[in-house]
């Protein structure tokens, strides 16, 4: 079942294998979006923006 | 069944790699998203034997590296590794103090101070970066005194308190690439070259990888740095100079992913046998 893009409405497919906490992006709109719940009622929501503590 | 508990936020393409490499090895991962966490000693439920951070936030992912080792759960890198790696200045520091080739560098607070220092490092160009960071944000290079006024002037009136200590760092000619050397538990299990026509040659800013060769000389000073930062699974960066290697950085939660196609290491695997390991008790962590 697709869910739907915050940004810009599009429908939104999880690739197989796809994980909680991870980023993809809308299809439509290129937005990153950050995976909220996996399943049968994927969820979506936009992904958090870079700070200046992250990386390696 | 050994339980690994793998304490993380965004899943990257590196994290991925690594519960399928767990799943390889049939041992069970629970996924701790540390953004949901109530670290709190008297409710925090303990259903794992070790602990591998792979927070991209540097700072939360010390505090849970912290609480855990407080309840006696080894993590993979330890807070000791990790308060070294993340801070570019200790880092050098701990190169330098175990006879580490690496870049000479200086910390100042002061424009005057880092005129001076520049002169030190052996004069323009030089390059300034934060202490604190990654990917290769923020990194200055430094080409002449205006432009060190002016670099100054702009952290010290819109910085905050960590942009106002100047890491300096001398300027290393490189043959247009760098490498970067994965190292786990002191053993160089391989390495990439990052090629770029910039000097910034972080994959994260467009470098590419190609796979690098294992030397000798490389994986001596590779085992020389993780025992000065305490070991663990780490990625080394290493400049190629006229006079030798040199250790320009190291760093303690590393990425990856594009690194195992051209080095046909699985080192996500390397990693979670690593983990294994450390939750047996058998390595030096």
């Amino acid at each position: 079942m697709p869910t739907v893009c915050p940004t810009c409405d599009a429908q939104v497919v999880l690739p197989a294998g796809t994980e909680l906490s991870e980023i993809i992006s809308c299809p439509e709109c290129q937005t990153q979006l950050a995976v909220k719940a996996v399943g049968d009622e994927p969820q979506v929501e936009p992904a958090p923006a870079i700070e200046e503590d992250w990386g390696e | 069944m050994t339980r690994l508990g793998l304490l993380h936020s965004t899943i990257r393409g590196e994290e991925k790699l690594l519960l399928q490499a767990a799943r390889e090895r049939s041992v069970e991962i629970e996924l701790i998203d540390i953004r949901d966490q109530l670290l709190n000693p008297d409710i925090f439920q303990l259903n794992f034997a070790v602990a591998l951070e792979r927070s991209v936030s540097t700072t939360k992912g010390n505090y849970a590296v912290q609480f855990l080792e407080s309840q006696s759960v080894p993590v993979v890198n330890s807070s000791r590794v990790a308060a070294i790696c993340a801070d570019k200045f200790l880092t050098s520091l701990a190169l330098a103090k175990n006879g580490v080739p690496t870049p000479q560098f200086a910390m100042v607070f002061s424009l005057e101070q880092a005129v001076a220092a520049t002169e030190q490092l052996g004069g323009y160009p030089v390059i300034v970066k934060p202490a604190l960071g990654s990917w290769g944000r923020l990194l200055s290079k430094v080409n002449d005194i205006d432009a060190l006024e002016t670099l100054i002037e702009h952290k010290e009136v819109l910085g905050g308190p960590a942009q106002k200590a100047f890491y300096l760092q001398q300027y290393v000619p490189k043959p247009g690439r760098d490498i970067r050397a994965f190292v786990i538990g002191g053993q160089t299990i391989g390495a990439i070259y990052r090629s770029s026509s910039h000097w910034i040659t972080n994959t994260a800013r467009g470098g590419t990888a190609s796979n690098c060769p294992l030397s000798k000389e490389l994986e001596n000073i590779c085992r020389q740095s993780s025992q000065a930062v305490g070991g663990g699974v780490l990625a080394i960066d290493v400049f190629e100079t006229d006079d030798g290697l040199s250790v320009n950085e190291v760093n303690h939660t590393m990425e990856f992913k594009n690194s195992e196609a051209p080095t046909k290491v699985s080192i996500s695997g390397a990693i979670i046998e690593y983990c294994l390991e450390v939750a047996q008790g058998s390595t030096q962590r």
